[in-house]
């Protein structure tokens, strides 16, 4: 029998709700486990091991003095996934941003905060090559059930590129708009089974825009509800929609699909 | 003897221990965090009431229902909303879905593995299948819980200022009712397996801290209480929790009458187990817990015995929910105004503090948050002090496998702790 495909789980800058969601999975978890063999995985267990071939990084990065571990991780990786917003598009924290860090450290540390480092806010693919993205914040663990299979049999995800809003359609959820919520889900990009809007709540937008977002129809949509694109604009800085580091993020990731293909089933080259 | 463990593993987040023991005297012992800070204090400012606690839930994937529900009650309060009983009782429900699950998450696959000599959960599939799938389905009844009532347990959607975009439905709730009964085989059989395990032996009293209410066990609201017999309502928190910054740690400290305190699972039973549910107390003394303890070891024995109390009370709350009979839930209408508020919830870690400014738009101007892991911390440090020189006939690595135990009794959740 060919030796399975090894895994490990890194993280930067994050909540670690994206790992939670993957341990929570259980009876699927297990199923996993059968194909591969975790080898490294700080949050759950204490055997660690630097050979591993497919490498899910969740977080974003904030530190400089983080990069070359991200760096190694990527060395080592023959694929690397970004696993959850804050590690493909930079995650709420980005907002941080438009601050001053040195005003930042002030607020929470008072005179004592210039000891620690802090900087700006990056996605992943701002430091290194990502092989593949699973968005949301958390990653919604069908998604990454089926990213995983994928790459198990050496083929190319590519996160949809279908609005929230169509999921929430297919559904036949209530429309948030109608109960009276302004909701970005008409610009967002899908794969979350639109979650949010299935309890009656907006779509805040954490898995970032949909490819060539169908914006003239989005004006259309609002209008009927009363909404003008300033409404809807303040939503958008939630998750730091309009940041360049965001925009970056997004085009690296269309400019990068088709990277797995290249190195189809890459463990088996081991 | 030099103890360093870089990026201790089997905790959530980045942290270190650190040290030295020479001749039977401690030169130095402490916890080093080293995670990286995301300023959900400064970036929160600015932010509409409506998206602050949307936000404020992801500064853990833990215990994000604490964090929301903590930053509900601080916007309510200073935007004078109030929870209908229904909202009440849900909040309730799904504090008791996040204890459940992340104690099981702790009590089997972070804290287990030491006592079983085991480096991680991960052997156990093969060799003991049946105890890995009671720990998913404990673990997962918290999900499903959560999930029934609003939407997932990282991060919920449907919790929003003065109640819920929409209720759950009914037959959901009687479906997860069972699954919750269909538990007691595994909370027998939990405690069962903890009497089996061997507890290090450790004593060092200390301050224990959580809420209260008249009313019932709590896991939200009441007021803060301290072992040493003070007590302050939560909009006061400021007088008795005083947070410091050390130079160790991107996480600040706290003290309150003493030079540290502790708090989490075993405060709370140490100060509040008389409103324990009944099987839940069985559970107590049948695993040996006598209150007060002063083992910290034993923090997760505490949180065996909440993992049988919010099995049983979520049973209780269900049917307490259906009976008044179920409501239909609205996103509830909100003028924005000015004003202040503080909310508090038990975070699985202990004490979780949000405290927020709006101004006219409802606009946060104004956020601090108090982090249970931050308050445990120079308890942490004070109780590696006492236990080193216990140690000091020990080898280097058992040294360090009891150091690192130590710190994950605590169960510390260390990127929430740095936010």
């Amino acid at each position: 029998m060919a030796e399975k495909p090894r895994i490990a789980f890194f993280d930067f800058a994050c909540c670690e709700g994206c790992q939670l969601t993957v341990l929570g999975l259980g009876e699927p978890l297990l199923k996993l486990l059968e194909r591969v063999e975790v080898v490294t995985w700080r949050e759950a267990m204490s055997e660690r091991s630097d050979d591993f071939d497919i490498a899910f990084v969740e977080g974003s990065i904030t530190r400089d003095s983080d990069i070359p571990r991200l760096r190694r991780i990527r060395e080592q990786a023959k694929v690397l996934v970004a696993l959850g917003t804050c590690a493909t598009l930079g995650g709420p924290h980005v907002s941080a941003n438009n601050c001053d860090r040195g005003e930042l450290l002030r607020l929470v540390y008072g005179g004592e905060g210039a000891q620690f480092e802090a900087g700006e806010v990056r996605p992943l693919s701002a430091v290194v090559q990502v092989d593949a993205f699973i968005h949301g914040c958390p990653i919604n663990g069908d998604e990454f059930l089926t990213v995983a299979n994928h790459l198990l049999l050496g083929k190319a995800y590519h996160p949809p590129s279908r609005p929230v809003c169509h999921e929430c359609k297919l559904n036949q959820y209530e429309c948030v708009l109608d109960r009276g919520q302004i909701c970005l889900g008409p610009v967002t990009r899908g794969g979350c089974d639109a979650i949010c809007t299935s309890r009656g709540s907006q779509c805040f937008g954490c898995r970032g825009l949909v490819d060539d977002p169908n914006l003239n129809a989005a004006r259309e949509v609002l209008a009927e509800h009363g909404y003008t694109v300033s409404d809807i604009i303040g939503m958008f800085d939630i998750y730091s929609l309009r940041s360049p580091a965001a925009a970056e993020a997004r085009e690296t990731a269309r400019q990068d699909r088709g990277a797995i293909e290249k190195g189809a089933e890459p463990w088996r080259s081991r | 003897m030099e103890i360093k463990v870089e990026h201790i593993t089997r905790v959530e987040g980045h942290g270190n221990i650190v040290a030295s023991l020479q001749g039977g005297r401690v030169e130095q012992a402490f916890f080093q965090v080293v995670e990286a800070i995301r300023f959900f204090e400064g970036f929160l400012r600015g932010k509409s009431w409506r998206e602050v606690s949307h936000l404020a839930s992801r500064i853990c994937g833990i215990c994000a229902i604490s964090h929301s529900t903590a930053s509900l009650q601080a916007t309510e309060q200073a935007l004078g909303l109030a929870l209908s009983p229904q909202a009440q009782l849900l909040r309730r429900l799904i504090m008791n879905a996040e204890i459940l699950s992340s104690h099981a998450l702790h009590v089997y696959f972070l804290a287990a593995p030491d006592f079983l000599g085991l480096k991680s959960v991960m052997p156990l599939i093969e060799t003991g299948p049946e105890v890995v799938a009671r720990a998913f389905r404990l673990k997962k009844t918290g999900y499903e819980l959560a999930e029934v009532v609003v939407g997932r347990h990282t991060h919920p959607v449907a919790a929003v200022p003065g109640g819920f975009t929409m209720a759950p439905e009914e037959s959901a709730l009687r479906a997860v009712r069972d699954k919750l009964t269909a538990l007691r085989p595994d909370l027998e059989a939990t405690v069962e397996l903890w009497k089996t395990l061997e507890v290090p032996e450790f004593s060092r009293p200390t301050e224990y801290v959580c809420l209260r209410r008249p009313e019932y066990y709590a896991f939200e609201g009441g007021e803060i209480v301290s072992s040493e017999g003070d007590s302050v309502p939560v909009a006061r928190y400021g007088e008795a929790i005083e947070e410091h910054v050390v130079s160790h740690s991107t996480a600040k400290h706290a003290r309150w009458h003493r030079e540290s305190y502790l708090v989490g699972a075993l405060a709370r039973v140490n100060n509040n187990w008389r409103q324990l549910h009944p099987a839940a107390r069985r559970a107590m003394e049948a695993i040996g817990l006598q209150p007060p303890c002063h083992n910290t070891f034993m923090n997760t024995a505490a949180q065996v015995v909440e993992i049988v109390h919010c099995v049983e009370d979520s049973i209780a709350l269900i049917d307490e929910i259906l009976s008044l009979p179920l409501q239909e839930e609205w996103e509830p209408e909100v003028t924005a105004r000015a004003g202040e508020g503080v909310g508090a919830a038990e975070a699985p870690r202990g004490l979780l503090i949000h405290d927020y400014t709006y101004d006219e738009q409802g606009r946060c101007v104004r956020a601090n948050c108090v982090i249970p892991t931050n308050q445990n911390l120079a308890n942490l440090d004070a109780d590696m002090r006492a236990l080193l020189p216990q140690l000091s006939a020990r080898t280097q690595e058992e040294v360090q496998l009891r150091l690192e135990m130590l710190v994950r009794s605590y169960d510390p959740c260390i990127s929430c702790s740095v936010h």
